[in-house]
């Protein structure tokens, strides 16, 4: 199961809450998808991956694929 | 303002008010009074009072510098290799024909990439700052001049000077004299002999055409004041405020969950410190502190006026939101540390619990 979280006109942190929040509803291995517009999305939501040690998958054009590793 | 900067320019209004190119004794008296400055100013830079110029601010030195340089060498082409972490008035005064370079996780410029960048064909000017004013990571400035060749090397060390030694290897140097507790309104331009130079605007007789009009004398005296007793405490100062900053990093590391300080923690400026919440609004961050008696900065998207976040901590890669910026100046003492460190994980807390985390 994967889930996909729309973010839209949210501004930053609360992309990121929300995809913290979501992560453990999914099984390791499965993914999230982040939908955000705000600019700070797009180094945030990379950012919080590396911190948390969880792969981005896909970072393009406001969409943002994070899979759960642990 | 420093205390001595404030006394010099009290006294200064007085006795150089008068425009230092007339030949009356009021104007030759500012003149001196203006020599006076330049030479204090030069020597702290490093420069003979020749090569110095001084401007309104750190940004229309920053802007004088660049566009004077690339009008001298509009023959060999036009663009501005920079880092990515530039004050945004180098980043302005780029513009279209900036080359921008990344930096690595600290904010350190990535050297190849830079060499490479500078000698490509057609670049007027290499810009690199010697530490960056958000994360206080100091940038190679020797290494990399010694990669430019006949390329001149801009500096801006607005952040730095004061604070830490003047870095050497450059062509032309900007910085700002109230960064290091002088007035505003005081830029300085150093300009190495035999950089070619054209400015770019209409020209006055005034700081060879770089600074056009009536110069500000009792601020060039308050801030060549500021500069020199800054000078004179700097070993001490330095050396505490990088001993507060090891001790806040440390702290803030310890006692805050989820927290991501960053730039480099040993190679950097001596007195500013920047960390990253997660989960955290800045504008919150910076209210909940201010409330509590510390005036911080912050990076953080909600705090600009763009509702951008720091074009610095991106190009670094780190967490842009929570963020906030530490700089200690000579009226720090050692309880307002402490007591930062103290307030802080609650006021973290706080915030996060307030949207659940």
């Amino acid at each position: 199961m994967s889930v996909e979280l729309d973010c839209r006109g949210l501004l930053c942190p609360l992309p990121v809450i929300k995809l913290a929040k979501a992560l453990p509803s999914v099984a390791v291995g499965e993914t999230v998808t982040v939908l955000a517009d705000d600019p700070a999305a797009a180094v945030d939501i990379p950012a919080w991956c590396r911190m948390r040690s969880q792969e981005l998958v896909e970072s393009a054009e406001k969409r943002y694929v994070v899979r759960r590793v642990s | 303002m420093h205390p001595a900067a404030r006394e010099m320019l009290l006294s200064a209004v007085d006795s150089g008010w008068a425009d230092p190119v007339r030949l009356h004794h009021e104007g030759r008296t500012a003149r001196l009074l203006l020599d006076n400055a330049r030479a204090v100013l030069a020597d702290a830079i490093g420069v003979r009072p020749d090569e110095l110029y001084l401007t309104t601010s750190g940004t229309t030195a920053i802007q004088a510098g660049l566009s004077a340089i690339r009008a001298a060498r509009r023959r060999i082409g036009p663009a501005v290799v920079h880092t990515a972490v530039e004050h945004s008035a180098v980043l302005h005064s780029a513009g279209d024909e900036g080359v921008e370079v990344g930096v690595d996780i600290r904010g350190r410029v990535d050297q190849e990439a830079f060499a490479r960048a500078v000698q490509q064909p057609g670049v007027a000017v290499a810009a690199v700052q010697s530490a960056n004013h958000e994360v206080g990571t100091r940038q190679p400035i020797t290494a990399i001049a010694e990669e430019c060749g006949d390329v001149p090397l801009f500096v801006d060390a607005s952040a730095s000077v004061g604070h830490d030694a003047v870095p050497e290897g450059w062509s032309v140097l900007a910085a700002s004299a109230h960064k290091w507790g002088g007035p505003a309104g005081v830029g300085l331009l150093a300009v190495r002999k035999g950089t070619r130079i054209a400015p770019a605007w209409p020209m006055d007789e005034r700081e060879d055409g770089l600074s056009p009009g009536f110069p500000d004398v009792p601020h060039a005296l308050a801030a060549a004041a500021a500069l020199q007793a800054r000078l004179s405490e700097a070993e001490e100062l330095n050396k505490q405020h990088r001993a507060w900053i090891d001790e806040v990093r440390r702290r803030v590391q310890a006692d805050v969950p989820d927290v991501e300080v960053v730039g480099d923690p040993d190679d950097r400026l001596p007195h500013i410190l920047t960390f990253s919440c997660l989960y955290v609004d800045g504008e919150a961050l910076v209210t909940a502190l201010d409330a509590e008696g510390f005036a911080v900065s912050s990076g953080s998207a909600c705090t600009s006026s763009t509702l951008k976040p720091s074009h610095v901590l991106a190009a670094m890669g780190v967490l842009t939101h929570g963020n906030v910026r530490v700089s200690l100046s000579r009226e720090t003492r050692y309880e307002d540390v402490d007591r930062f460190c103290q307030v802080l994980p609650g006021i973290v807390q706080r915030i996060r619990a307030e949207v659940g985390m």
